[in-house]
């Protein structure tokens, strides 16, 4: 069977989520892969979020939040920026590739640009196969 | 209820018409909600929004002794609030029911693969079903709100939107930026399709304002900051320095005759003059005139005249501050900049102008007493073009049609009309949009009474006679197929709606978010027209898209209608979501309190402390937290970390018996 990759998104409640509602509203048709988790501003993701993701067996992690300067909460986002940026480096040291985690600045009115991100980064990820840690695991 | 109790979860699977079941199998998410621990029962109904729907969660809810409630439907932010009330009805908590969005995130993205959609909503509903067993009940606090609001813009959408609240008893505060209120309706001269005068219509509504009782006006003045939530905004507005003392000025007017000083005006688009003291127009309100110190030499000629002494050159800017329970953003919005387009020379070619400028020189109180002339030789044209869709229902510029220009070219034309039965006016037009209330009748009678001429198609270029300064139009009649040049004497923009140059500002301030055109974005397009995602601020008028006076109206009502909700009630409740310390964990390192933006969080005692009324339940301070003490209500760790195990380990989500049943397959 083809592998189809399983992404966990955490969306911010005020943008990408209702991005996400938009690009719903709109019909705007894209791939299957994601698991949308609803948290009120990205700020509040925790970085363990992350690594419990990927320790579970996600193929990748989608963070998606409003743009710079319109964080409902002024600046969750830039925080969210800062964490993503040091786990990239974390996931290297664990074996798993920097490109499996994603931030997007997605607002409420962009409903094209979610599918779009969620199509690209399913490529992507169908790309780089299944999560490293899910292979040893199996192994 | 304890939370300690086990969890007894009722599933119910939403149709939501063909809508959901039309690619999800609902029968088999039903189903398979079945399996999963904890659950007691799961059914689906074809839309559980409505009553019956809404119902059988309720008798569920009593008769099975529930106590979580997990529904399958559309978005949170659509129809949370109703499932949490239908909860409260029968007795739970509301915050004992979770969402899973098989709609938006599904069934509507994913048309085309029936089988990948079914099975990516039983892992939705897995995974809310994980999230919901851990839900704790909330208490919603009360707050008191204050019954007071304010109102930014003063525009006819900001004056009816203050009337009415003044009207109903609430204390009003009425922010302008310019030095009157009235906005773009007390430049037009007409309007469609009634052709009443604006000014006949407007400025009773203006003297209204100035004179209530419960109003405060605040011209020439910004909100700078704004503090608090919905029952207690605290609002920061700075007030430009007139350099005329408002409490003195009568608004006679000798000061600015004695002025030497003239400059263009801009209330008249730069067409007319002013004063350096002035008043924009003379209808302004207030009446109080203002020195441009940009252009004042400080002669003293002002100071001289006047006779209450209201001349104050060392007047400062002011802070005001003020606390409302409520905000109605009524910003409106600017005219499409036609310099963009380049084919058309406006800016280059004298004759060419734009709708607002032709408002300005068809008014009887504009710069030209109401006569018509030509910029470049001030003869009176008798050949006129109307050019539609300038900057609007364009890929280049804006997407969007600005609803206005169809029926002002129109409105313009036949007054023109009026005064010139000789003039020839064409307009030149993609299609004529028509829609509102006598408006197609309006357009009817402009084709057959009038002997306007329509024509289809959308002009390439306008070439200028530098001799005569007389306008070529070339432009290809879609009807006829053919490109044709025709000369006019003088050609007007209809120039689109676009928003307003302080969107940006605005939209930080107040916490707005914007559509896709950057108009100011409602809660709803439909069941929340005038709300805002941020509670206790609402829209009115162009800010929140184009559009007319009688829907600017309406807005400004429906405005003040839906702030003096909360009013009258004189509470609301609000969100119980904030931060809260599990003391034995915090080790006190204040990453907590550097995190946060508010200042919610203090340590005392080596231990963080979180200040609920000051939380605005961002969780930043959670996400820093290294040992996980910090915790949000509703969005705690366990809660997410349930949801990511559940996608993933599908056996721990499983009954007993299931589990086996699945391992033998
Ligand atoms: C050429 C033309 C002709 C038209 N003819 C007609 C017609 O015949 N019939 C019809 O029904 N409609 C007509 N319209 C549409 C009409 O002008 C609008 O429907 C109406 O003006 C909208 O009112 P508003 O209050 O929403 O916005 P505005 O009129 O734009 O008022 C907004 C107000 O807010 C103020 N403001 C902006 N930013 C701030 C800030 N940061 N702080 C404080 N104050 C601020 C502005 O100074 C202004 O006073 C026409 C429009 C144009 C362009
Ligand atoms: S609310 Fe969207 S990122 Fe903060």
């Amino acid at each position: 069977m083809a592998f189809e990759p399983k992404i966990v998104a955490f969306l911010c409640n005020w943008c990408s989520y209702a991005g996400a509602d938009l690009a719903g509203v709109s019909r705007i048709q894209y791939p299957p892969n994601i698991r949308p988790i609803r948290i009120m501003c990205t700020g509040r993701m925790d970085p363990v979020y992350i690594l419990k993701a990927f320790a579970e067996g996600a193929d990748g992690v989608l963070v998606a939040g409003c743009h710079p300067g319109d964080c409902h909460y002024v600046t969750g986002n830039y925080k969210a920026e800062r964490r993503v940026k040091v786990m990239m480096e974390i996931l290297e040291d664990l074996g798993i590739e920097r490109e499996r985690l994603m931030l997007r600045w997605i607002s409420a009115s962009e409903g094209e640009r979610f599918a779009q991100t969620v199509k690209e980064f399913v490529e992507r990820i169908k790309k780089l196969g299944p999560n490293p840690l899910k292979i040893k695991k199996n192994e | 209820m304890s939370n300690k109790e086990e969890p007894r979860i009722g599933v119910y699977v939403c149709h939501c018409g063909v809508n959901i079941a039309g690619v999800v199998d609902v029968k088999e998410v039903a189903e398979y909600a079945k399996k999963l621990k904890n659950v007691v029962l799961a059914k689906d109904y074809k839309y559980m929004c409505s009553e019956p729907g809404q119902n059988l969660i309720k008798e569920d809810i009593k008769e099975h002794n529930l106590n979580r409630i997990v529904v399958a439907a559309c978005s949170p932010r659509m129809h949370e609030p109703t499932f949490r009330a239908a909860a409260e009805e029968a007795g739970l908590n509301p915050f004992l029911v979770e969402m899973a969005n098989i709609r938006e995130h599904d069934s509507w993205v994913h048309m085309s693969d029936p089988k990948a959609a079914t099975e990516k909503a039983k892992e939705l509903v897995r995974m809310t079903v994980a999230r919901a067993r851990l839900l704790e009940p909330q208490e919603k606090p009360k707050v008191k709100v204050k019954k007071s609001a304010l109102v930014v813009g003063g525009g006819v959408a900001g004056i009816q939107a203050a009337l009415d609240l003044a009207d109903m008893g609430f204390k009003v505060y009425l922010v302008e930026k310019e030095p009157t209120i009235g906005g773009v309706m007390a430049r037009l001269d007409k309007t469609f399709p009634t052709m009443d005068c604006a000014a006949c219509i407007l400025t009773p509504k203006m003297v209204d304002v100035a004179r209530h009782k419960n109003i405060e006006l605040i011209t020439y003045a910004e909100v700078k900051e704004v503090d608090g939530y919905i029952g207690n905004f605290r609002v920061k507005i700075e007030k430009k320095p007139r350099y005329v003392r408002e409490d003195k000025c009568t608004g006679c007017g000798l000061c600015s005759e004695a002025c030497p000083i003239e400059v263009p005006n801009e209330f008249d688009l730069g067409l007319g003059v002013r004063k350096a003291i002035y008043v924009p127009f003379p209808q302004a309100v207030p009446l109080v005139y203002t020195i441009d110190r940009d252009h004042c030499v400080g002669c003293g000629m002002c100071a001289a005249v006047c006779g209450p002494e209201a001349i104050d050159y060392d007047q400062e800017p002011e802070i005001i501050e003020i606390e409302v329970g409520t905000i109605i953003v009524a910003t409106g919005f600017k005219i499409f900049d036609a310099r963009k387009v380049e084919e058309y020379g406006y800016g280059r070619h004298a004759n060419v102008i734009n709708a607002l400028e032709f408002e300005r020189l068809i008014n009887a109180s504009g710069p030209t007493g109401g006569k018509l002339l030509r910029p470049s030789d001030g003869r009176e044209p008798k050949r006129i073009a109307f050019i539609q869709c300038v900057g609007s229902r364009d890929e280049k510029f804006n997407k969007y049609c600005s609803r206005v220009c169809c029926m002002y070219a129109i409105k313009n034309a036949r007054l023109y009309k009026e005064k010139h039965p000789e003039a020839e006016v064409y307009i030149f037009y993609m299609d004529i949009r028509a829609f509102g209330k006598g408006y197609e009748e309006f357009y009817k009678r402009a084709q057959d009474e009038y002997g306007i001429k329509f024509i289809r198609g959308k002009p390439a270029e306008i070439k200028e006679d530098p001799e005569t300064k007389n306008l070529i139009v070339r432009v290809e009649n879609t009807f006829l197929g053919k490109t044709i040049e025709l000369e006019f004497d003088l050609v007007v923009l209809s120039v689109g709606l676009e928003p307003s140059e302080d969107s940006d500002k605005i939209a930080k301030l107040f916490k707005l978010s914007r559509s896709a055109d950057g108009f100011f974005l409602e809660a709803h397009p439909k069941l929340k027209p005038v709300d805002t995602h941020t509670e206790g601020v609402f829209l009115a008028g162009c800010c929140q898209g184009p559009k007319d006076i009688p829907d600017s109206v309406a807005q400004g009502s429906a405005a003040a209608a839906r702030a003096a909700i909360p009013m009258s009630k004189g509470e609301v409740e609000v969100e119980p979501i904030v931060a809260y310390v599990n003391e034995e964990l915090c080790i006190g390192c204040r990453l907590c309190e550097r995190t946060c933006d508010f200042g919610a969080v203090t340590i005392e005692n080596r231990k963080a402390k979180v200040n609920p009324a000051l939380c605005k339940g961002c969780g930043a301070c959670a996400g820093a937290c290294p040992t996980g003490a910090m915790q949000v209500r509703h969005f705690k760790d366990e809660q997410i970390f349930a949801m990511i195990e559940a996608l993933f380990n599908e056996k721990k989500e499983l009954k007993e018996e299931y589990v086996k049943a699945e391992e033998k397959r």
